[in-house]
């Protein structure tokens, strides 16, 4: 009613800051509880007033509106210490990996630091996604040693402090007046002088390897090395080519090719491990096979050497890039050792240190002593850490939020303080954007508290209260919060702390994510799993698919579905029941304010009545008995009434599963009485219905353009043609078929007063009398619209070898003349679901309010026509004479023996196999064969008794119901059952079933079924029968959910698609998918079965009009 | 009547038809021994059907195609295995082999190829089977005629049977090459081999013996890499094979090999070896086939589609989670289809925008989606 105002433009996603969660906060929250023994809520609690209330009676104490206008404030908890947030985990992991825990930059030199900032910013121009830059950027930053900051400097520097230190001691030693080896000190003291130059070279010589990496780009090397490979790969085979073939056997030729693939051979191993095995070992190998290259060049023949002429060339080329590879990386190999000399020699040197201070004996007063020792421990230690320092060790993840660097696990505190060094110009290189985010933030040190309306409790029938999972989960992160701050304050000792530490991890941790891998679930006291935040939002219950993309919906009703040919197929029988339920709000008019009137008098019980009445204000009355009369006088134009629903009202109808467009379709409503919902049969296909205890949804348009666009796009009608394949969808199914068949097949004559009563019930025009019987191919051409020429073959045709075309003895070449059927007959090819010829032209020739109403027509027709001839089945149709069940034991007996005779010959090893199949693979395919020949033979023999007379057979032929095949197996041989495509294999060791021997492969102890199913299943075959059927069933339900997800993800991938203005597709992102839409253009709903138009049709019906015209 | 007159009377009415179109009026023409007059009227009566037929702007292409191909899913076999063409070759089927289409898997079940030949080839039976030769995986074991492991005297020996050599069109030369390369100590005496295994350990001596015999015996002599097994089938005048196993690359640099109709149905090889545009018509190809030999219709267009989305980046990728589904633009997108916590924490540090240009995204917010009728909206005149 009233349009949209505004729109929403975009959504932009951050993080918080503890600032802004404790600014948008109202309150801190504190106390574990939640009531007080009165039931009130306590303040500071979870259920603080100030966060906002649900009962409608109470106001926000901090918006001061009602509950249920109130959508709730968060609060926030003060966490006792630094908690990491488990979503973002894995990034805190990759980001600690590739960041410098000394200077916090990222581990990357500047120069790629400016590649990839170019990347990015080109990436997020484009709108692509940068989670494959990041990923390349991840792997790229785990270098060794920091290009930013120089670790040996720091080391040096501490070095120094090291030395200031000891000094003081020294000083500290002689002023205390303890007696020292003063030797042993001034030893120390010159350890200390050559730490100070040996860090000074150490320092150089890392100096220099920057100084190579900035000079030399070693990938740059190595790509040019690839490349220069791959063209030595695919020269090889356009050079070999040429000579290839038939010249194959020349041998100086065959020398060369081999020695080649050898050499690429090793190449190719080597690039595997690149950095590991190139080195001087494969240059030496690589030059042995050049020089042999080059001796058996030599004597391959002029003509051959020309064409190898370029190759070689390349072969050369990639031996001086190589050489000149090689170079470089001996230059950094170098530098490297020296480096390890270096580092070899302060490791040494401290120690010297170490050992000489332990050799430190002091005398005095032991007070002094243990002073003194004190403080050169320290030192010691200082020393060691400081060394540690040097070797980086590797930061792992152990699952889902501990970080592990080496044996020892960080903290979140200083996990919080090395993400806070690294510098906002590095943030874009982590995959964070400074704008929004800072990568501390992702440890969280204030919690927020989400409102009461996001948690409500509810009170059960006792009056006991029961909290939502996420107080439960919160209430436990307070306790163990106030837990850790009170033993923090009272000092207790480190390794209490740590746990309870650990423990609050554990309950943010699961306060975000339950399901998260490596943590036990928190569970209910039931022992149910908490759904806590992320089991909110996730899969197929979560927020997003079924509250977001899909919501519950008022005006909709659902029954159990019936069929009734009598009603159109636009139509749908709703039951009254129903029918006063759902409204149709109606714009009071002076129109139609009488009718408004009625509606309004008949009240809500009655049906054409109406619901409620909308005043101009908006206050929605209910009408009752009551207030009807008071409702009466004030109503006026500008109030709306929600009237029942009525005959011709547009309705959605849908079953489920939704899997095309044409499982929802727009009906017009009829009201009738009981309580099914009444659709008619020609829709069951589109909706793929039976009715066997199927429920459909229906759901009533408030909205007049909703109303409006439903009728002109949705409607039944204008989905008869399917845009799966551009053919009907909608059509004729079993009697209508059958029907259609017995009214029009050869020799079928009624009487004038059954077909005006025919034609009456089919609503249909009358027709002139004739004054004679009607064959019913006349009947059939009332239907038809009087310039439709077609020809075409009838499902009944037996396919013969050569048509007979008019002459056909079944009567299945359909021809029709202006409109007159003059030969064939009737059957699922003409209006038939999926098949119908006539049902197609009409659609597409006459409009679909043509087919609509052929359609009613034909299926009434040939319900008609049906009842006039009666028609019934049973297992008598299936009956064949005793000559005829002999002949076909015989040949099943035979075909038995032949497959003893098969297995014989296998097991006496004279079976040929089939060419790539192994003997018993062979003797397998021969049995299937022939034991399916037998079913197909004796299928024959049963058949050749069964005549168009029979109503089985009918059904079978028209392609009304069934299909030969179920009546042969009825009649004659029910045939092989299979399991996994084969015959039936398992069971015992060796054996299906115990009663047969060890590894008998006969045609009974496979499960070949002989009997029928009228003669019957023995205990055995009915066995393997169940097993073959028991293999279909769940097939099936595999099938469903597999096919059921890949749609699901087709869908997906697909469904922002658009036909542009111009004519080219498009994603919403305005990517052009096609230039033009399936390269002509052609919708393939509106398409003649893909096509633009049957040609050859235009220009026949083009020359009869030219012959009719002169 | 040539395919100019038709074109020059098309361009003469004004319409804008699509060459197969062209193509078809042409041979309907022929067929039909249409006058200049006629083909004008039939030109003119096209035009309508035509543009009648056309889609219109707004459609919701994707999701129609999508939900054809989808739909008829569920009336597939589940069948992994069945004989195709190829009596001797199993391939993959039914709903397991479109899944495997629109996951674009690096490696699918059953590779498989079909290799055409060259006219002057293509009739060349000795031609074909010596090539047949070459593709397919030969082992030692092929050719033998005997194979003696003696225990006593803790040694091999095989005798390699002529007459197979010459029907495989081998080279014995070349075959006993590889024999003294793959094993240091043999002992080549015509067609009689004498093994020795290299024996480190006393107590071992046996096994080690058996096996240098499987060793032996498995040792290829002839083959391009990955494909096992080979077929020759003759189809029509032609010799065809087909071959278990795919290597295009190899295949097509041999001579007499037919580049224009031998296929792999490994959409990724095609993707490398081809191209892209080509590894889009072998989606097409491959997943029409598959529902074709279901008995299934599906109008190509939609196919076309799902391979168009499949292809339009350069590379191949699958639809779902690890390709387009997860490298749409929209957050929201991603989220409400799979891995939902996982895009929205990643959005929140990027500090992604979502500029609410897709489907669901309209959808999860309630407003109008841009498709269809929702695409289009009123615009009023101003009066001046």
């Amino acid at each position: 009613m009233t349009g949209i105002i505004k729109k929403i433009a975009q959504i932009n996603f951050g993080l918080l800051s503890p600032e802004n969660i404790r600014k948008m906060s109202v309150t801190k929250i504190v106390t574990p509880d939640t009531y007080d023994e009165d039931g009130y809520p306590i303040e500071a609690g979870l259920m603080d007033p100030r966060l906002g209330v649900i009962d409608p009676g109470l106001r926000c104490r901090s918006c001061g509106s009602k509950g249920g206008d109130c959508q709730g404030h968060f609060g926030h908890i003060n966490l006792a210490r630094p908690v990491i947030h488990v979503g973002f985990a894995d990034t805190i992991h990759k980001i600690l990996r590739s960041t410098c825990r000394n200077c916090g930059r990222i581990l990357l030199t500047d120069r790629e630091i400016l590649d990839y900032k170019e990347k990015i910013d080109n990436f997020l121009r484009n709108e692509e996604n940068i989670t494959n830059v990041l990923k390349e950027i991840y792997n790229l930053a785990r270098k060794d040693d920091c290009p930013h900051c120089h670790q040996s400097e720091t080391v040096r520097d501490n070095s120094e402090k090291l030395m200031e230190k000891f000094e003081d001691l020294v000083k500290e030693i002689e002023g205390s007046g303890l007696k020292v080896d003063s030797k042993i000190v001034e030893q120390i003291e010159k350890s200390f002088e050559t730490l100070q130059t040996v860090l000074e070279e150490q320092l150089t010589s890392s100096l220099r390897i920057r100084e190579l990496e900035s000079q030399y780009d070693i990938s740059m090397d190595k790509t040019n090395l690839l490349q220069v490979l791959d063209t030595i790969k695919n020269k090889k085979d356009e050079g070999l080519s040429t000579i290839d073939g038939r010249n194959l056997k020349k041998k100086a030729m065959a020398n060369y090719v081999e020695i080649v693939d050898e050499l690429l051979k090793l190449l190719d191993s080597e690039i595997h491990d690149f950095q590991n095995k190139m080195d001087s070992q494969t240059l030496k190998t690589v030059e042995k096979f050049l020089e042999e290259i080059s001796t058996v060049f030599e004597k391959i023949d002029e003509k051959n050497q020309v064409k190898l002429g370029t190759f070689h060339k390349y072969l050369n080329e990639y031996e001086k890039t190589l050489k000149k590879f090689l170079e470089t990386l001996k230059k950094f190999e170098d530098a490297k050792i020296e480096l390890l000399v270096k580092a070899e020699a302060t490791r040494r040197t401290e120690d010297d240190i170490i050992r000489h201070i332990a050799e430190l004996e002091f005398e005095g007063s032991d007070e002094e002593v243990t002073h003194i020792k004190d403080l050169t421990e320290n030192l010691v230690k200082e020393i060691e850490k400081s060394r540690e320092k040097e070797i980086k060790e590797d930061i792992k993840i152990d699952k889902p939020v501990s970080l592990v660097e080496g044996n020892y696990k960080l903290t979140p505190s200083e996990v919080r303080d090395w993400l806070e060094k690294i510098p906002e110009d590095d943030y874009f290189l982590v995959g964070i954007n400074p704008e929004i985010a800072k990568p501390e933030w992702m440890v969280l040190t204030v919690l927020p508290v989400p409102p009461v309306t996001v948690r409500p409790s509810i009170t059960l029938e006792t009056g006991e209260r029961s909290e939502d999972d996420l107080t439960h989960k919160l209430v436990d992160i307070l306790r163990i919060n106030q837990r850790l701050k009170e033993n923090m304050e009272a000092g207790a000792p480190q390794l209490i702390v740590e746990d309870l530490w650990e423990l609050l991890q554990y309950h943010v941790t699961t306060y975000f994510d339950n399901e998260a891998s490596g943590v036990p679930p928190a569970r209910h006291r039931s022992g149910r799993p908490l759904k806590t935040l992320a089991q909110r939002l996730k899969g197929k219950e979560g927020r997003f698919r079924s509250n977001l993309s899909g919501k519950r919906v008022n005006f909709s009703a659902r029954t159990v579905i019936s069929p009734d040919p009598n009603i159109s197929i636009n139509e749908v029988g709703v039951p009254e029941m129903i029918a006063i339920e759902v409204t149709v709000p109606v714009y009071v008019t002076e129109w139609n304010i009488e009718q408004m009137k009625k509606h309004i008098e008949n009240g809500s019980k009655i049906h054409p009545g109406a619901n409620y009445v909308i005043r101009p204000d908006e206050r929605k009355i209910r009408v009752y008995d009551e207030t009807k009369e008071s409702i009466l006088e004030k109503l006026e134009p500008g109030y709306v009434v929600e009237r029942h629903l009525m005959d011709g009202d547009i309705v959605l109808f849908n079953r489920q599963p939704s899997l095309h467009r044409m499982s929802m379709m727009a009906h017009e409503v009829k009201v009738l009485p009981h309580k099914t919902f009444r659709l008619n049969l020609c829709v069951c296909p589109p909706y793929n219905a039976d009715f066997d205890g199927d429920e459909m949804n229906m759901h009533v348009f408030q909205t007049e353009e909703s109303r409006a666009e439903a009728k002109s796009l949705m409607r039944v009608q204008e989905h008869i043609l399917s845009p799966r394949f551009g053919g009907p969808i909608i059509g004729g199914i079993h009697d209508h078929i059958s029907g259609g068949y017995l009214l029009t097949r050869a020799g079928s004559v009624f009487k004038e007063e059954d077909v005006f009563q025919m034609v009456k019930k089919s609503q249909l025009p009358m027709p002139e009398p004739k004054n004679r019987d009607w064959t019913g191919k006349e009947i059939f051409s009332l239907l038809l619209p009087d310039d439709l020429n077609m020809v075409y073959k009838a499902e009944i045709c037996r396919k013969c070898d050569e048509c007979l075309r008019e002459e056909c003895k079944n009567d299945a070449y359909v021809v029709i003349e202006k409109g007159e059927l003059m030969m064939g007959a009737i059957d699922e090819k003409a209006f038939g679901a999926f098949s119908g010829k006539i049902l197609d032209s009409v659609v597409k020739e006459y409009g679909t309010d043509h087919a609509r109403q052929f359609l009613d027509s034909a299926t009434k027709l040939a319900i008609s026509g049906i009842m006039k001839r009666g028609f019934t089945t049973s297992t008598a149709d299936e009956e064949i004479p005793r000559e005829a069940k002999d002949r076909i034991e015989e040949l099943l007996n035979n075909a038995e023996k032949r497959v003893e005779q098969l297995i014989e010959a296998y097991h006496n090893e004279e079976l040929e196999a089939l060419p790539g199949r192994s003997l018993r693979e062979t003797l397998e395919m021969k049995i299937m064969q022939v034991l399916g020949e037998a079913r197909d033979k004796s299928g024959e023999i049963a058949e050749s008794y069964f005549g168009m007379d029979n109503h089985a057979v009918i059904m079978a032929l028209t392609g009304a119901r069934g299909s030969m095949l179920n009546l042969t197996q009825i009649a004659a041989c029910v045939g092989q059952q299979s399991v996994r495509g084969g015959r039936i294999e398992r069971g015992y060791r060796n054996r299906t079933l115990p009663h047969f021997q060890e590894g008998e492969l006969g045609a009974k102890a496979s499960g070949f079924v002989q009997s029928s199913y009228k003669s019957g299943l023995d205990p055995l075959e009915f066995f393997f029968h169940a097993m073959g059927g028991r293999e279909g069933l769940v097939d099936t339900a595999i099938r469903t959910a597999q096919s059921g997800y890949m749609q699901r993800r087709l869908v997906n991938a697909l469904q922002d698609l658009n036909v542009n203005e111009d004519g080219t597709v498009r994603d919403n992102r305005g990517v052009v998918i096609q230039t033009r839409y399936g390269e002509d253009g052609i919708d393939p709903a509106k398409s003649d079965f893909g096509k633009v138009a049957d040609i050859d049709r235009i220009i026949e019906e083009m020359r009869i009009k030219a012959k009719a015209d002169k | 009547m040539d395919i100019k007159k038709v074109e020059k009377a098309v361009k003469k009415k004004k319409a804008d038809f699509p060459e197969q179109l062209i193509q078809e009026i042409t041979e309907a023409a022929k067929r039909h021994e249409l006058k200049a007059g006629e083909l004008d009227e039939l030109v003119d009566t096209l035009k309508k059907a035509y543009e009648r037929a056309e889609v219109e702007s707004g459609e919701a292409v994707g999701t129609v195609a999508a939900q054809s191909v989808g739909e008829p899913g569920t009336q597939m076999t589940m069948r992994t295995f069945h004989y195709a063409g190829v009596a001797e070759l199993n391939v993959t089927l039914g709903l397991p082999r479109l899944i495997e289409i629109v996951d674009a898997r690096k490696k699918i079940s059953t590779p498989t190829m079909a290799i055409y030949f060259e006219e002057d080839y293509a009739e060349d039976e000795e031609y074909v089977r010596t090539l047949a030769n070459r593709i397919g995986k030969i082992t030692l074991n092929d050719i033998l005629m005997d194979f003696n492991v003696n225990y006593a005297s803790m040694t091999l020996s095989i005798e390699i049977d002529e007459e197979q050599i010459e029907e495989k069109r081998l080279d014995y030369d070349e075959i006993i090459k590889k024999i003294e390369k793959a094993f240091k100590k043999v002992e080549i005496n015509k067609n009689l081999l004498g093994f020795e295994p290299t024996i480190s350990e006393a107590k071992h001596a046996i096994r080690e013996l058996r096996l240098l015999a499987d060793k032996v015996r498995d040792l290829q002599i002839s083959g391009i890499k990955n494909i096992g097994k080979v077929v020759i089938r003759k189809e029509g005048q032609e010799w065809v094979i087909h071959t278990e196993g795919s290597n295009l690359g190899a295949i097509l640099k041999m001579e007499g090999v037919d580049k224009t109709r031998t296929t792999t149905n490994d959409i990724h090889e095609v993707e490398k070896i081809l191209g892209i545009e080509a590894a889009r018509n072998a989606i097409i190809r491959e997943a029409q086939a598959t529902m074709e030999e279901q008995g299934l219709t599906v109008d190509v267009r939609h196919i076309m589609l799902v391979a168009d989305m499949m292809t339009a980046d350069g590379t191949v990728k699958s639809i779902g989670r690890h390709g387009i589904s997860g490298e749409k633009a929209s957050v929201l997108a991603r989220a409400s289809f799979e891995e939902t916590g996982k895009h929205l924490l990643r959005a929140s540090i990027r500090g992604e925008v979502d500029h609410l240009t897709g489907i669901i995204e309209n959808i999860i917010i309630g407003q109008p989606i841009p498709l269809g009728t929702g695409s289009v909206g009123v615009i009023m005149k101003q009066r001046e």
